[in-house]
């Protein structure tokens, strides 16, 4: 097989693997900020080991989703390298100082305070642990900020000249404040709340069917369900602006989105369609007339370009078009259960004990409905901006790595593997820490040599 | 010299104490990981406990070094990851597997830990490898022949006992009792082979390197630059003898990893020598790798902010987790 396929398959596979870790950790620092507070502030005793005991779980799914961050992280750190070396040639002027601040800024101050976050009950008072906790929380923010400024940099390039085919910056706040970029960041936040309010809501809920911790658990549900029945609209309104920005910018990617190949007024919305890149056409069309324009132009007869104005510079449209679809669809999906939920909750009397058992069921089935929007919005931006790496400017073809083909087919087919092998454990293993939260939690952690002498130190010594 | 051309100077300079720390710190924890398959389980635990606050910073020198190759010196990360791309691949498993495996171990079902563990010194152990293999093909220049395979498979060798010393003498730090003195009995057997190992790299890349030869044997530098390899010995010998003597258990426990770190540093210093001004030697020099002085600059900016902080938050963390090791939990 070719290099350049392999490289971008192989590209694709890790930054998808990657994002799923950071998709989740980027709001459930804020969460367990929140349940710690939450937890200070009651004053009921129930109700503060309630949210103790949520705190402890889901720290614990915190640090396991951090450390799958980190690891995929850092094989990201060198796939840009490896898999994309003309790249850094071409465009390193800008790209660098963007990753370099990331490492900078957000990476350490991530890494540094982590295992204060993690460990460092007993050894800090609880002032300086909630300002670590806030730290990786800001930290992990931080790492979206800039890796997003650059990708939306590509996206839409601004702030740049090109001398002697290299690119240099010539205004850094036109470069990473790009016009795609509020939109990106604002969309891809977003999808981070909605992603790990669903696995707050799909753990406790099936915490809940088992029987297990169901009082830290009901309070984690609502919790999720809430978050949810907020981000659920704000994200379908940041998606809307975000794809009148694309139509600005990126016209060529909204038509692959909506699968128009004839630039058309009054443009149909398509439900359902076999886009054919071959005969240039869609198979099988279920429409809405008018809408599309409708939507993108806020006006029933107004004007989308085509697919064929873009000869040999548009993007592949099958994936894109069908992309778009899975996580507008899944939005959509979201919407309508956390507000049901909620809904049926406040019907119920705020008694989960009360909640019909297939809507528990249900919400169990969404705990990862957030990684299959999230994944699927992505294939429509990075898929939506082939064949470019710089959206007009540079080929992806152009910047390929010239490392043997063999070589990337079995290092790809290692990571691969190694990948799903992690991505079922992780699965499994959130599954097992939610059925046995109620077991004194710490059953199999470390238990230091039993009549050694030990040096413990005090409580808060150093607080 | 104009500052534009002193950037690139800088900027390898940053590069290689980013690499330095990430080569000490995860040196430690790695080397840690793979005596692992020495202890008993609940040891296991302790010795996890030991580096559990610090392994996911100590990676992000790493995440650092090489990104500055990347962005500072363009043509010289392509040349060096496509050359090394095999190795390199392989060290990001090893270093994903022990990651994952770290937080998985006590996660997961009781009956699954002996795998993760396994895991866990299996990741630690390929990670190793890996990078001492790298270290060995850069310092020769990846050279093509019979003799420069065997180099860097010496150095694959010693690189993983290196760590492990490191690792062993970070516990006898770190922990006390039983495991304590399990962990300078580590540390003597990791002891001769490290040494052997410092020493044929000594004799050998001068050898393979014509470059090297006459940095280091020409007078009247010679004299200067010995004063390297001595100290290095003495610091070797001296850790030797504290292993021997029971004060190594007491208040110096501190002493033979530091020393260690001192070693680590001068062996740098002695490579940065032979090097110099090559990025990959006989092929690229700082100046033809580096990308404009406009971006350097940027980036130097943010450098000189953050990583004050950055020194000052990792010196926050030792010092939280300061003194020997309790169990870890999230309590
Ligand atoms: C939980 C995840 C999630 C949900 C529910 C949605 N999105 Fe989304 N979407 C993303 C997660 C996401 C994403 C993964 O985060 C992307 C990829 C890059 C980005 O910034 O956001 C994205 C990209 C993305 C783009 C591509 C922009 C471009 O690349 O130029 C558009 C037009 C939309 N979204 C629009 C929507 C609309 C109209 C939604 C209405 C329901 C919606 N998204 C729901
Ligand atoms: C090609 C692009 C990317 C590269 C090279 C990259 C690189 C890395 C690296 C090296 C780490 C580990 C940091 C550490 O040592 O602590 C990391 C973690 C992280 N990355 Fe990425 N990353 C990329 C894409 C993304 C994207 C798209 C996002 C989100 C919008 C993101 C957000 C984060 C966050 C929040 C972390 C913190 C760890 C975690 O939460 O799991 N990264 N990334
Ligand atoms: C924000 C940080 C990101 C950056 C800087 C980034 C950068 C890149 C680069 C350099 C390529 C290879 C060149 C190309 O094919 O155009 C690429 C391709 C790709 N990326 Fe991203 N990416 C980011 C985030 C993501 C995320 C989070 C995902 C998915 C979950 C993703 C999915 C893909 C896919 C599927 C491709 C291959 C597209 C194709 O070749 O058809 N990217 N991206």
């Amino acid at each position: 097989m070719d290099a350049v396929f392999l490289a971008r398959m192989q590209f694709a596979a890790n930054i998808t693997f990657h994002i799923l870790f950071p998709s989740i950790s980027i709001a459930l620092g804020w969460v367990l900020l929140f349940f710690r507070l939450k937890h200070l502030r009651a004053t009921d005793p129930q109700q503060k080991l309630d949210w103790l005991r949520a705190y402890r779980l889901w720290t614990k799914v915190f640090a396991l989703t951090f450390a799958l961050g980190v690891v995929s992280g850092v094989t990201m750190s060198f796939q840009f390298g490896t898999n994309w070396p003309g790249y850094m040639e071409r465009v390193g002027n800008i790209a660098g100082p963007l990753l370099s601040y990331e490492v900078l800024t957000a990476f350490f101050l991530e890494a540094g305070f982590l295992g204060v976050m993690l460990f460092g009950h007993r050894r800090v008072g609880e002032m300086v642990h909630l300002g670590a906790t806030f730290l990786v929380a800001f930290g992990t923010l931080m790492s979206a900020f800039w890796i997003l400024a650059l990708n939306s940099w590509m996206q839409t390039p601004a702030g740049y000249e090109i001398v002697n085919g290299q690119f240099h910056a010539r205004s850094w706040l036109e470069i990473i404040f790009n016009p795609s970029f509020p939109y990106r960041l604002l969309h891809m936040v977003l999808a981070s709340a909605l992603t790990c309010a669903f696995l707050l809501i799909g753990i406790s809920a099936w915490q809940l069917l088992k029987g297990v911790a169901t009082d830290s658990a009901s309070r984690v549900l609502r919790t999720g369900l809430v978050f949810a029945a907020l981000a659920a609209p704000a994200q379908m309104m940041a998606g809307d602006l975000h794809g009148l920005n694309t139509l600005q910018y990126q016209p060529q990617k909204i038509a692959a989105m909506e699968g128009i190949w004839e630039t058309t007024r009054g443009a149909s919305l398509l439900l359902f369609a076999i886009p054919d890149d071959a005969a240039r056409t869609n198979h099988f069309e279920v429409a809405v007339p008018k809408l599309a324009s409708l939507i993108l132009r806020h006006d029933a007869d107004g004007e989308l370009k085509g697919l064929n104005e873009f000869p040999s510079a548009h993007p592949p449209v099958f994936a894109v078009f069908w992309c778009f679809r899975i996580m507008v669809g899944m939005g959509i999906l979201m919407l309508l259960v956390s507000w049901v939920g909620l809904w049926r909750h406040w019907r119920d009397g705020r008694e989960f004990a009360r909640m019909p058992r297939p809507m528990l069921w249900l919400f169990a089935g969404m705990t990862f409905a957030g990684w299959v929007a999230t994944i699927a919005g992505w294939y429509v931006t990075e898929i939506g901006r082939q064949p470019f790496i710089v959206a007009g400017l540079i080929r992806t073809s152009d910047v390929a790595s010239r490392v043997p083909s063999s070589s990337i087919a079995v290092t790809f087919a290692i990571y691969v593997a190694v990948y799903l092998a992690l991505l079922v454990a992780y699965v499994g293993v959130l599954k097992y820490m939610a059925e046995t939260a109620d077991k004194k939690s710490y059953a199999n952690v470390s238990v230091s040599p039993a009549g050694e002498p030990q040096q413990y130190q005090r409580r808060g010594e150093f607080a | 010299m104009s500052f534009d051309e002193l950037l690139p100077l800088i900027f390898i300079g940053l590069m290689g104490v980013s690499l330095l720390v990430y080569v000490v710190s995860d040196g430690y924890d790695l080397g840690v990981g793979m005596l692992m398959h020495r202890a008993t389980p609940e040891e296991r635990d302790t010795m996890v406990a030991s580096i559990g606050p610090f392994w996911d910073a100590n990676e992000t020198w790493l995440v650092l070094g090489v990104g500055l190759l990347l962005v500072a010196f363009p043509k010289a990360h392509g040349l060096v990851l496509s050359e090394l791309y095999l190795p390199t691949a392989l060290m990001l498993v090893g270093l994903i597997l022990r990651g994952a495996a770290f937080d998985f171990r006590v996660k997961a079902k009781a009956d699954r830990k002996a795998m993760w563990d396994r895991l866990f010194i299996a990741g630690s152990m390929l990670a190793s490898v890996c990078q001492g293999w790298m270290l060995g093909r850069y310092i020769s220049g990846f050279g093509e022949g019979w003799n420069y395979p065997i180099f860097a498979g010496a150095i694959a060798v010693a690189l993983p006992m290196a760590y492990a010393l490191l690792g062993a003498t970070w516990l006898v730090m770190k922990t006390d009792g039983a495991l304590q003195h399990k962990a300078v009995e580590w540390s003597k057997i990791a002891w001769p082979p490290m040494v052997l190992g410092l020493i044929l790299i000594s004799m050998a890349t001068p050898w393979i390197s014509e470059t090297v030869r006459e940095r280091w044997f020409t007078l009247p530098a010679m004299i200067a630059v010995a004063s390297i390899p001595v100290t290095a010995g003495i610091a070797l010998v001296t850790v030797r003898v504290l292993l021997g003597s029971p004060t190594v258990r007491g208040g110096l426990c501190w002493l033979p990893f530091a020393l260690l770190v001192l070693v680590f540093f001068l062996s740098f210093l002695g490579l940065s020598y032979s090097i110099y001004p090559f990025v990959v030697i006989d092929r690229l020099t700082v100046w033809e790798a580096a990308s404009s002085p406009d971006s350097l600059k940027v980036i130097l900016i943010g450098v000189c902010v953050t990583l004050p902080v950055i020194v000052a938050y990792t010196a926050f963390s030792y010092r939280v987790f300061r003194g020997k090791t309790i169990e870890l939990d999230y309590a």
